[in-house]
């Protein structure tokens, strides 16, 4: 599904991503753990076409396409979705418009019928119960006023209403209290598919504990230095990160 | 030929028409208005056509404006244009009480009775002054022909315009809607004066729609003058929406009583040289007044909005949000006064004016204005100049929405702020409707009239 070969990217120039390989095949679940500051994000915004970021060497196919070819909302109709880290407020987007144009524009990109007003807010309905939105967020402009946890669900809220192949969650868990973090794996995990595939970039365990990878990948100065199973992400928790920056000689 | 010599010699050539003209200006017309006249061009001769050296004017050169041989229409002319045809242009579903204003002149919508209650007047301001002068007592004592080159010239050439009366504690249910059209086969310079009383209770809305009908050079200069009574309610919306070759300069002046409440909306959506002034005087305590203004330019259009606002009283509010989005080489200025007065304590006064600059060519400049001589009183101002921004449209787009819709989006959210505070449903659905248009670049019609032209 995801290839990613030899993967460099720079922001302003500054070199961020140093050589990263990964593959992710379709009903996986990868986590990418690292320090601050190891290029978790820039991986993130990198593959769902950020401009700040400049791609300096390598590849990324997705479905057999040149992904970095492509422009962002390209991305995203052909099924990549970003769960930001620091979703923005739109002041004077209302939500409800914003979803949408989104959900249409993926219908028209997979040439299926647009959705009516009136059918949308149906399919809104049975996604909102998932993550527990409330109608009182989806009547407001896009993120304004959402607190940080109810900026996640709405975060996740969209992936449910988009259905993507692939969702990077990118530090779903920064900022969320623990029952607002189950709500949210919750929401993740039902949406899970023998088909759709995830990368979760996060800093801690915890959330790995809902949400149950496959892979777990530690990147570490723009290079992923480990990779293992599930347990690596214990292992890492007892540790520490210094015990990476030892192994890789700092 | 230098600029000084083209400059006297545009001062000149306007002396020399008043001189030519006038026999025509004071035929026919009140004494009223024709006890203005003389006085009223003197100050504009004083002054001069308004160009950068008039601090008022610091962004806006009205000059060049002036340049072309227009016709004046001194005199009412016949109706050209289909008089019942202009009249089907309106806010569907928005039931009005339809009047037309023709390069100045007030023509009477003879074919649609509307539902004015008993005692208010739609009429055109040469009639009522002839007819009914007592309600004129106090015609141009708002506008005055000393502080406004432009002002002192309408008061010059000042024959029609519409006259609105609303008597004591009348409420008018249906907005009144004014059409203001520009047509001629010549380029044409237009006087446009007009009159709006609204007595002690009583409550109007008014709807003023500016058009030009085909591709000739227009200068349109109006001016209008509106008495807010004790614990009134006006709200006063203009939607200016001409073509390129079009210049509107567009004086307001505001009287507001005691406990009157008064908004102004201005939205302009499209034409060469725009030029706002509103002048509000809060005279009564406990007024409120606000002022909205969006403008959407582009190409080498210019838009300048200049306010003042005088708190005379104590214990009034008044709040201005003005909000711009400029696109290719457009230009555009906004210049607010606040002026609170020595005994005007427990004043609010608000400011703010955003505008959004979508290329490196284009330009705003914006400034604030206080003068507070009262020490107890709450006041802010506040101004911005940027570009969409581009973490909110990357969001969007990483949603699946392509960049120029996005941008749309952004735009359209810009400008929301402003419109949702019109209070009329269906006008606002209307606008929001024409700014989405504008924005894609599409002509924004506010009428579905036969007229067309490329404007």
């Amino acid at each position: 599904m995801l290839k990613i070969k030899d993967l460099y990217a720079s922001v302003e120039g500054m070199e961020i991503l140093k050589g990263i390989n990964l593959e992710v095949k379709p009903g996986e679940v990868h986590a990418i753990m690292g320090p601050n500051g190891s290029g978790k994000s820039t991986l993130a915004n990198v593959l769902a076409g950020k401009e700040d970021y400049e791609v300096t060497n390598g590849e990324v196919v997705f479905e057999g396409e040149d992904l970095l070819e492509k422009s962002p909302e390209e991305r995203a109709k052909d099924g990549i979705f970003l769960s930001f880290q620091y979703p923005v407020e739109i002041p004077g987007v209302p939500m409800v418009n914003f979803l949408k144009t989104s959900v249409n524009e993926h219908r028209k990109h997979k040439g299926l019928k647009e959705l009516t007003a009136g059918e949308f807010l149906k399919l809104m309905r049975e996604k909102m119960d998932l993550v527990d939105m409330h109608t009182k967020l989806t009547n407001r402009m896009v993120n304004e006023g959402f607190s940080g946890g109810e900026k996640k669900k709405n975060e996740i809220f969209q992936m449910a209403l988009l259905e993507p192949k692939l969702a990077i969650l990118d530090e779903t868990d920064s900022g969320l209290d623990i029952d607002a973090l189950k709500t949210v794996a919750n929401g993740v995990n039902a949406l899970k598919s023998p088909e759709r595939s995830t990368i979760v970039v996060t800093h801690y365990q915890r959330l790995l504990d809902y949400i149950v990878p496959d892979y777990v990948h530690i990147l570490y100065q723009g290079k992923i230095v480990k990779t293992a199973g599930k347990e690596l992400a214990l292992h890492l928790e007892e540790k520490g990160y210094d015990w990476i920056k030892s192994e890789n000689g700092n | 030929m230098s600029v000084l010599v083209d400059k006297a010699d545009l001062s000149l050539k306007y002396t020399a028409h008043y001189n030519e003209v006038k026999d025509e200006l004071f035929a026919n017309s009140s004494d009223i208005l024709n006890a203005q006249r003389n006085k009223a061009f003197q100050n504009f001769v004083l002054q001069g056509i308004p160009t950068r050296r008039n601090e008022n004017y610091k962004y806006t050169n009205l000059n060049p404006a002036f340049l072309p041989d227009f016709k004046f229409i001194h005199t009412k002319e016949e109706k050209k244009a289909d008089i019942s045809e202009v009249f089907r242009c309106d806010v569907p579903q928005l039931n009005t009480n339809l009047a037309l204003v023709f390069n100045g002149w007030f023509y009477k919508n003879e074919t649609e009775k509307g539902d004015l209650p008993e005692g208010v007047i739609l009429d055109s301001l040469d009639s009522i002054s002839k007819e009914r002068p007592e309600l004129l007592e106090k015609y141009a004592s708002l506008a005055n022909v000393e502080e406004d080159p432009m002002v002192a010239l309408n008061t010059a050439f000042a024959k029609d315009g519409f006259f609105l009366y609303v008597p004591k504690n009348v409420v008018v249910e249906s907005p009144i809607q004014i059409i203001n059209l520009l047509q001629d086969e010549k380029d044409t310079f237009s006087t446009q004066r007009n009159f709006i009383l609204v007595e002690d209770g009583a409550k109007v809305q008014v709807l003023l729609c500016d058009h030009t009908l085909n591709l000739n050079q227009y200068l349109n200069n109006s001016v209008t003058e509106i008495f807010a009574g004790n614990n009134s309610e006006v709200e006063f919306y203009t939607l200016q929406n001409q073509h390129n070759k079009a210049t509107n300069i567009n004086s307001v002046f505001i009287d507001q009583q005691r406990d009157s409440r008064v908004t102004s909306h201005t939205a302009s959506l499209h034409g060469g040289l725009i030029r706002n002034n509103l002048k509000f005087a809060l005279n009564g305590e406990n007024a409120e007044a606000h002022m909205y203004g969006m403008a959407f330019m582009d190409k080498k259009q210019h838009v300048d909005n200049f306010t003042q606002v005088i708190h005379a009283a104590p214990h009034c509010e008044s709040n201005q949000i003005y909000k711009n989005v400029l696109d290719e080489k457009s230009t555009g200025a906004f210049a607010g006064r606040i002026h609170v007065v020595r005994d005007a304590q427990k004043t609010n006064a608000f400011q703010r004016n955003n505008n959004l600059l979508l290329t490196d060519e284009a330009t705003m400049q914006t400034k604030p204005q206080l003068i507070i001589d009262a020490d107890d009183v709450k006041c802010s101002h506040g101004a911005t100049v940027g570009q969409i921004d581009e973490e909110a449209l990357f969001y969007l787009r990483a949603r699946g929405i392509n960049e120029d819709q996005a941008r749309l989006m952004m735009m359209n959210a810009f400008a929301h702020e402003v419109v949702k505070e019109i209070k009329l449903e269906p006008l606002r659905d209307r606008i929001d409707e024409l700014v989405d248009k504008r924005l894609k670049g599409e002509v924004a019609r506010c009428h579905d009239c036969a007229y067309q032209c490329d404007c």
